[in-house]
């Protein structure tokens, strides 16, 4: 093991959180773009994409002492390919409408870096567990900007959240459609691919907003701490 | 004795910004008297509606930001994004969707990117062009049909009941295709002469429409006159368009004619008023000449091949793409530094 293993919290929380795939990496904006449309759009294929992780996170670490390094690429896209294969026909099997919207973003989710790349960077040096864990946190923090950005653009674009979901939770979804405003006229901008990346930068201004005022307070907290009887001596730097 | 460093610029112009701001309102003035006379009352209503929005809009967000609210709203730039909304927008345009224009313009366009001279894209013709592509029926069926004000034009009353109220229902009998969406829309069934025939020509070029593009090309001399804008990009966006629909659309049988090219669409508040924006434009006479021909030419291929009638906010905001570029390989001369010897010693120009 060339690097130090990772602790759970660490995994969960680089996951969901501090580099998470969408909003601290931005990979995979094309099927973060494209589809996220709806809520049950952005739902498909968080589902797919989240499923496709977990898959190809565990078999990649399972053969990382197989594969020498020069080929390892071949063979993961060759794993991704197989996983996204299995998502694409799973899709087509039971929710064959929303396969069809989703079209071509389903096969694309080969070329989603977010993936290569957690295959590359945390499955091919850690054992099965983490790499599992990793991919389901990584996931789920994709799954979560993907549905935030959906609702976001569901809301603004059409005026309705949660329509049409039946074609992905079966028939008693069907009446799950809420229209907050009457006569809402719809902006087709925000239904359109600009109005993702309006979405997008706002998500990702609102996060770093997030971390910047939970440093600001960390940072004025941080001196009452230490007077308060705190036996540290601190030498250079600050302490974290 | 300090000896204090001054950062560059180190020769400034004698107008601050808010007097340009405040020369540039005045320059629309001849325009929007002719929309007025022309279309009603609707352009004023959106003016000073698009302005008070602006106005606000620009105060949340500085204050926001912590920013004086004073220093930054005295520059006028705000009140100058909204006008030129107000003077772009349909006539009956619904107040909502000139609020939404005015809001993008002033909150996404400009003060997300840093706020004035730090947006790469002209404020207004991005509110523009997001309600265009927004609301494409609100934008396209609320031009008010040409009539003289105290002629045929709808009152102040229906106006302001018209876009206040939210029920477009009062102004059925008042709107009429634009000009170029109509010729563009019949010439492909129809002569020239039969599509001429539609009351929204007149007598003239562009009922209504020829008086609008002149009291801003009148403004637009007054600007040059006062030497707050430089030919090159006015002159360049005509030209371009001038050769564009000379090369391809001379036959005013298939394509919409020069004529009303230059004088039926928002042309000449573009070419003056809009793709002169300091900020978004290219920096140098050179680039400023090659950013005006790239916007004429645009604004021709998108009227002429693409799905939208007028094209200005689009021409601009593809060039402003493209200004980066045009600055890095047209940097001006920088002072002190001769390019060449050419003509008589000692003459500086720019």
């Amino acid at each position: 093991m060339t690097m130090a293993t990772k602790s759970n919290t660490d995994i969960i929380r680089d996951g969901l959180w501090t580099n998470n795939p969408a909003l601290v990496q931005v990979l995979g904006l094309c099927p973060l773009l494209a589809v996220t449309s709806t809520v049950v759009n952005a739902l498909g294929l968080g589902l797919a994409t989240l499923l496709v992780l977990m898959g190809s996170n565990l078999a990649v670490s399972l053969i990382r002492n197989f594969v020498s390094d020069s080929v390892r690429l071949p063979a993961f896209v060759m794993i991704i390919a197989s996983f996204v294969t299995c998502a694409e026909l799973l899709m087509q099997a039971f929710t064959y409408e929303l396969y069809q919207i989703l079209g071509i973003f389903i096969p694309l989710i080969v070329t989603n870096c977010a993936i290569l790349g957690r295959a590359d960077a945390f499955a091919s040096k850690n054992p099965p567990l983490p790499a599992l864990l990793d991919g389901l946190m990584m996931g789920l923090g994709f799954f979560v900007v993907l549905i935030l950005l959906g609702a976001l653009r569901e809301l603004t674009g059409q005026g309705t959240l949660f329509a049409d979901m039946h074609l992905l939770l079966g028939p008693r979804a069907a009446d799950w459609t809420l229209e907050p405003l009457a006569n809402y006229p719809g902006v087709l901008f925000m239904v359109l691919p600009p109005g993702a990346f309006v979405g997008l930068g706002l998500l990702i201004a609102l996060k770093n907003g997030i971390d910047n005022r939970m440093q600001s307070r960390r940072r004025s907290q941080a001196p009452q701490s230490a007077s308060a009887g705190s036996k540290r001596v601190r030498v250079t730097g600050q302490v974290s | 004795m300090t000896l204090r460093q001054h950062s560059s610029p180190h020769t400034r112009g004698a107008r601050s910004t808010s007097r340009v701001m405040l020369w540039v309102m005045l320059a629309t003035l001849p325009g929007l008297v002719a929309q007025t006379l022309f279309f009603g009352w609707g352009n004023l209503v959106n003016v000073l509606w698009c302005m008070a929005i602006a106005v606000a809009a620009e105060a949340a967000i500085l204050g926001l930001r912590r920013k004086p609210l004073g220093f930054f709203l005295k520059d006028n730039t705000a009140a100058v994004t909204g006008l030129l909304l107000g003077l772009s927008l349909p006539q009956l345009t619904p107040w909502w969707v000139s609020a939404t224009a005015v809001i993008a313009a002033i909150v996404i366009a400009k003060q997300l990117y840093g706020g004035l001279g730090a947006n790469p894209f002209n404020p207004a013709m991005v509110g523009y062009a997001l309600v265009l592509v927004s609301f494409p029926v609100a934008m396209t069926t609320n031009w008010a049909q040409p009539g003289l004000l105290w002629d045929s034009a709808p009152g102040l009353g229906d106006t302001l009941h018209s876009i206040f109220s939210g029920r477009q229902t009062a102004v059925d009998g008042f709107t009429m295709a634009t000009p170029l969406d109509e010729y563009k829309h019949q010439i492909s069934r129809l002569t020239a002469a039969e599509v001429l025939a539609h009351p929204t020509f007149g007598s003239g070029f562009a009922k209504g429409w020829e008086w609008v593009n002149a009291g801003f090309l009148a403004g637009g001399a007054l600007l040059l006159g006062l030497r707050i804008i430089t030919w090159h990009i006015p002159v360049s966006l005509l030209a371009g368009l001038i050769v564009m629909s000379l090369a391809f659309g001379a036959d005013s049988d298939l394509y919409t004619p020069l004529t009303l090219h230059l004088l039926a669409g928002g042309t000449m508040l573009g070419a003056f008023f809009i793709a002169t924006d300091p900020v978004t434009a290219a920096t140098s006479h050179q680039g400023k000449l090659i950013y005006g021909a790239g916007v004429g030419i645009l604004v021709y291929i998108i009227r002429t091949w693409g799905n939208y009638p007028d094209a200005v906010a689009f021409g601009v905001l593809l060039m402003n793409f493209a200004v980066p570029f045009i600055d890095h390989y047209t940097p001006p001369r920088t002072y002190g530094h001769h390019k060449a010897r050419r003509g008589l010693p000692g003459k500086t120009t720019g």
